[in-house]
């Protein structure tokens, strides 16, 4: 993890120096324990600033649009598949663009340690070992047992868009079911699953954290901040809840790369990755598609077959 | 009787929905049209939104009729192969099947959203598939989904 760390440095540093890129997007400590904050590296002095570990969680293609000039940017697989669909999408210039991959072994769920700790208050990790102090009590966590729900079950740890690559590979398991949640959420009945969305939806306060971390939630006016026509009211209410989620899940039909960066970022934790976990399963079933592999595969809902399923048609 | 009403449902004095159908301008719009000039009665049951295309139907506008109370929407379009631009009703029809897909995962009772192809020959058929969604939507009774907002929207517009 260490010649990880150094590695990035060196890189950062040597780009900065030879005035290849104006900036380096990276993760720096946070000032919570157990939090890496995003960084923009403009001097080589600055470059020991970058850090490398288990909670570097932020998906760090959000900034890149934001970001003038020519940049670097520090990217895990799923960084570099909303980068690759950001590309597709015209929102950045390839040539403007500095990859830096990393391999990434998947971040640490900090709320599933806070529940048992309660606030975490400081925190260490070593290689595989990850020590707490919490409010509560004290305790050590191996890395597996901690690890986001989203990087279990990732399928593309490793960048599939890069410049240069630090440190080894990851190699990733065979799994024998795709989608293994959402089959299961499908096998509930319908008003089991009414019942829980229902509930997920009550919680949400519509702080639209999900929408800001997200890479590829880049519109200049969102559906929900719109006006005329107004969408949304202002009010708290489930049912427009769900109608902010799924219409917002359905914007990212096709295009969604599981990073996983919207659940984490939820305050209320929110199961937002069940309804785009969903789409994405639809699309890989009816289209055979999944978003940010390839520059030469356009987005499932930019094409279309005239063979596509149809079933969904009235009967008469 | 004044204009705009319909015998065909005046027997049942209970339920009668409201359905709010999205018509592509160019099929199913002069379908509807056609059923119309044909006399073939259809329970007076839609509110036509005529949309240019099926590809111009927003994903957003299915759930905010349902937000606002409707009771059920159908969507109809030309037949794949007989878009007036080439090719929005193929495109559209991806979105299709991901939106009915995913409202039926959130909990939306099946039916409540109908889709279609109707073209400006089938008079007829528009008034089949208008009877059968008015059937299977006032089975389901008023709307009181996962995506009605309690209050009606609070929209005025």
């Amino acid at each position: 993890m260490n010649s990880i760390i150094d590695d990035i440095r060196k890189t950062a540093r040597q780009l900065l120096t030879e005035g290849k890129v104006d900036v380096v997007i990276g993760y720096e400590k946070g000032s919570l324990p157990l939090k890496a904050t995003p960084c923009f590296v403009r001097s080589p002095q600055d470059v020991d600033k970058l850090i490398w570990d288990q909670t570097c969680e932020n998906n760090l293609a959000a900034f890149v649009a934001k970001t003038l000039g020519k940049k670097a940017i520090i990217a895990k697989g799923c960084d570099s598949r909303a980068l690759m669909v950001l590309i597709q999408e015209n929102q950045v210039v390839r040539d403007d663009l500095y990859i830096i991959g990393v391999s990434c072994q998947g971040v640490i769920d900090q709320r599933k340690i806070e529940a048992e700790t309660g606030e975490i208050i400081g925190a260490s990790i070593t290689d595989e070992k990850i020590s707490v102090q919490g409010m509560e009590c004290d305790k050590e966590y191996s890395f597996t047992d901690v690890k986001d729900v989203t990087c279990q079950t990732c399928r593309y740890p490793n960048p599939v868009l890069e410049d240069v690559h630090i440190g080894g590979s990851i190699e990733v398991p065979e799994q024998a079911t795709l989608f293994a949640d959402v089959i299961d959420m499908e096998n509930k009945s319908d008003n089991e699953r009414k019942a829980y969305f229902k509930e997920q939806m009550s919680k949400c306060i519509r702080c639209y954290a999900c929408r800001n971390v997200c890479p590829l939630c880049y519109c200049q006016e969102c559906f929900v901040d719109c006006n005329s026509p107004k969408w949304l009211t202002g009010g708290v209410d489930s049912a427009e809840n769900l109608l902010f989620q799924t219409g917002r899940a359905l914007h990212l039909a096709g295009r969604c790369v599981e990073c996983g960066a919207c659940s984490r970022a939820c305050p209320q934790g929110v199961d937002i990755r069940a309804l785009s976990r969903k789409v994405n399963k639809d699309v890989k079933e009816m289209y055979n598609h999944e978003s940010g592999l390839t520059e030469e595969v356009k987005p499932a809902l930019n094409v279309y077959s005239t063979d596509d399923p149809e079933a969904f048609l009235v009967k008469e | 009787m004044s204009m705009g009403e319909c015998q065909v449902n005046t027997e049942t004095k209970g339920f009668q929905p409201k359905i709010v159908a999205f018509l592509c301008n160019w099929c199913s719009y002069a379908g509807a049209d056609l059923a119309g000039v044909g006399r073939f009665q259809y329970p007076a049951t839609i509110r036509t939104i005529r949309v240019p295309c099926s590809g111009r139907i927003n994903p957003l506008y299915i759930l905010k009729a349902m937000a606002n109370g409707a009771d059920g929407v159908l969507i109809s379009g030309c037949h794949p192969g007989d878009c007036h631009y080439m090719s929005g009703n193929y495109v559209a029809r991806r979105k299709f099947a991901l939106i009915d897909s995913l409202l039926k995962h959130v909990g939306l009772e099946e039916g409540r959203v109908s889709f279609s192809w109707v073209s400006a020959a089938e008079g007829v058929r528009f008034a089949e598939v208008v009877k059968g969604v008015t059937e299977r939507v006032t089975a389901l009774g008023p709307n009181n989904g996962v995506f009605k907002v309690e209050d009606g929207g609070g929209t005025n517009e």
